[in-house]
């Protein structure tokens, strides 16, 4: 017993859990009504009656959508473990390259307002917690923050700094003169498009982590091991000390839940900013029936919360030794 | 010789509907060298007595009143001079003594974090202590490198037994340390308990419990508390073989049979409930429930007074004059 069944055990309930995830991923999309080449061919083009039944029958071999559902799957399967995510519809494009041009634009801006809003929220939540007179205007503050929806929040940004001051840009990734490099002018661009999406998210989520923050901290201080503690003459700093590190361990079970949601966390501020992340994409896949993009999008997302969920399973057993009891009594 | 010499303490409760009196006006003395039980049931305050020597935190407040420890009124030391005393002289072992270790950290980093801040500077040396410890109360010395979720109930009680008296404290306070334990258990315990005194770690032991019977094993002398007021102090055996104080016959008859086996009682067999310690009559206080009450016990408080040999009762059957 001990820590490698433990790992075999954790490995294969995600392996399952993937294999289901997928499976619906792959099967919803098709069971919407509908049909997407159809929708396709008569947003793009302006054709004759027999023409287009043509068209779509041709489309259809290509994609292979007119074969037995079963086989869909099985052929889905094969692609995918030769890393072929399909070809989009809506784009027309390569799955894959979609996602891999997109994929950076949702990082850059959720990885650093996860983790900062993380450690600011912490901060201020620990402060609340061991301090009635700030408590008292702090926690109204950081539920205002909390219940705040992100694209309203979103919006109120866009509204003030972008439109009426007109301090920062507030559509797009840079400016679209611009071509991409590694030149001082289009890093400023981008820089400057990048504050205000970041904004939205990194302030609306300082909220939640603080009121976990607080409360864990409140509950800690009273645990009976802080009243021992301070029963045998620790000083605040030590009591303090003890309750803040199991008070943090539960915020980083939730940092990590967060970052699982790094791949499309932020579709309503990507809508608002139009910022080219792959919370866009999924949007206008779902709108246009894009199977292959949808598909493609949502294994992204499967892939970052199980992948997250699973290194928090495995990094606590280390940090939390109350875990690692529980898995080598049982 | 008293090594803690308590005068007419008064601790209570600050509440909305006014202070709660849980302790209010005992005194008594803890010897060296003795085991002194408080007894008492559940709420008379004998918790609120033994923390409130230790620490004192609101809506607790001290109203009067001393605790003499080693020539220093407890209720007067400032903040620091209190915490210093905690632990190295004055250590308590809790009644939640088997989650009283923080789950997450080892024993010994536990015992080092609180032993450097009382002055400690040779953690090796803190360490050996801990181990040699831990055997001497049957436990592997290799629990010191242990986290506490790690050790079952017993073996956490056990291990918090012996970081509570580590620095050799002078007094040790166990707070219904044995009310959650099976009878093996407790008496595991006691044995203990026993032992620290024998090895000279501790030097008195104040030991708190609502279960009379126990007192019988370990108790050199005995406080009956009743509703934050000393009821009877005497030697254990005198107390059980022949009480004064009517509260005191009482309980002792709603034993089934002293030292067999029984479960926690809760003193069902004396009628009536104790009674309000935010607005104490002030007459005797056991009066409502008392089967020999007199008028004079409405009005009149019952003074402490010796009726035998180190012997001590509050009872207007007992004489004694008024204060
Ligand atoms: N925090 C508190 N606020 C108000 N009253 C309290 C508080 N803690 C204890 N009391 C009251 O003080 C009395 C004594 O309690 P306690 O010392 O815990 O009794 P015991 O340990 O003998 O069971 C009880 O009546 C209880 O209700
Ligand atoms: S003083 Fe009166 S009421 Fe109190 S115990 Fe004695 S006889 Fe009973
Ligand atoms: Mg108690």
């Amino acid at each position: 017993m001990g820590f490698r069944r433990y790992l075999a055990q954790k490995t294969a309930v995600y392996a399952i859990t993937f294999l289901f995830a997928v499976t619906i991923n792959w099967l919803l999309p098709r069971l919407m009504p509908g049909n997407p080449i159809e929708a396709m061919i008569e947003s793009n083009l302006n054709l004759g009656p027999g023409e287009k039944e043509i068209l779509i029958r041709f489309y259809e071999d290509l994609y292979g959508l007119n074969e037995p559902l079963w086989r869909q799957f099985v052929n889905f399967w094969v692609r995918l473990f030769h890393g072929d995510l399909g070809y989009s519809l809506l784009y027309k494009a390569p799955v894959w390259d979609l996602i891999r041009h997109s994929l950076p634009y949702d990082i850059v801006i959720l990885l650093p307002a996860i983790a900062l809003s993380w450690i600011v929220g912490n901060w201020l939540g620990a402060i609340a917690g061991k301090n009635r007179r700030y408590d008292r205007w702090m926690m109204p503050l950081f539920y205002f923050l909390a219940s705040m929806p992100y694209f309203w929040f979103a919006m109120l940004l866009v509204y003030f700094i972008g439109v009426k001051l007109g301090w920062l840009p507030y559509q797009g990734a840079y400016d679209p003169s611009l071509v991409p490099g590694l030149n001082w002018e289009f890093i400023k661009s981008f820089l400057s498009h990048w504050i205000l999406p970041f904004l939205s998210l990194f302030v609306v989520m300082i909220g939640s982590w603080a009121i976990g923050m607080r409360n864990m901290i409140i509950y800690e201080l009273e645990a009976d091991y802080v009243r021992y503690l301070e029963a045998l003459g620790a000083s605040e700093k030590l009591m303090t000390k003890h309750a803040y590190r199991n008070a943090i361990l539960p915020q980083v079970t939730g940092l990590a839940l967060q970052l699982g949601l790094m791949v499309a966390g932020a579709i309503a501020t990507e809508i608002v900013f139009n910022y080219p992340g792959i919370g866009i994409l999924l949007m206008n896949a779902a709108l246009s029936q894009d199977y292959f993009l949808l598909q493609g999008a949502f294994l992204m997302v499967v892939i970052s919360v199980l992948a997250a969920n699973f290194i928090i399973d495995i990094v606590y057993a280390f940090i939390d030794p109350r875990v690692r009891a529980s898995y080598t009594e049982g | 010789m008293s090594l803690l010499e308590i005068r007419d303490l008064k601790i209570y409760y600050r509440t909305p509907r006014g202070p709660v009196k849980a302790v209010d006006g005992v005194s008594f003395d803890v010897r060296e060298g003795e085991v002194f039980g408080i007894a008492g049931e559940s709420g008379c305050g004998k918790s609120t007595l033994v923390h409130s020597l230790i620490l004192r935190k609101p809506p607790m407040f001290h109203a009067g009143g001393e605790a003499i420890f080693k020539g220093k009124d407890l209720m007067k030391l400032s903040e620091e001079e209190a915490r210093k005393i905690r632990y190295t002289e004055l250590s308590i072992i809790p009644q939640y003594a088997m989650n009283a270790l923080n789950p997450t950290k080892k024993i010994k980093d536990i015992v080092w974090d609180l032993a450097r801040e009382h002055g400690y500077e040779d953690r090796s040396e803190v360490e050996g202590l801990l181990r040699e410890r831990l055997a001497m109360v049957k436990l592997s010395p290799k629990v010191a490198d242990m986290y506490p979720v790690e050790l079952s109930g017993g073996m956490r009680q056990r291990a918090t037994m012996v970081v509570s008296t580590l620095l050799n404290p002078d007094l040790l306070i166990a707070d219904e340390v044995t009310s959650a334990l099976d009878v093996t258990t407790q008496r595991v315990v006691i044995e203990l308990l026993h032992h620290f005194m024998e090895e000279g770690i501790v030097k008195s032991i104040i030991f708190v419990t609502h279960d009379l019977a126990l007192l019988d094993k370990i108790a050199d002398r005995t406080m009956i508390l009743y509703a934050g007021k000393v009821a009877e102090i005497a030697p254990t055996e005198e107390m059980i073989s022949s009480p004064a104080h009517p509260y005191t016959k009482l309980l002792l008859e709603s034993l089934p049979k002293i030292g067999v086996r029984y479960k926690e009682t809760k003193l069902n067999g004396i009628p009536g409930y104790p009674i309000s310690l935010l607005n104490p009559p002030k007459g005797c206080r056991f009066y409502t429930r008392c089967p020999y009450v007199m008028d004079r016990c409405r009005e009149e408080e019952p003074p402490l007074v010796e009726v035998g040999d180190d012997h001590y009762a509050a009872c207007h059957l007992l004489g004694g004059e008024n204060q």
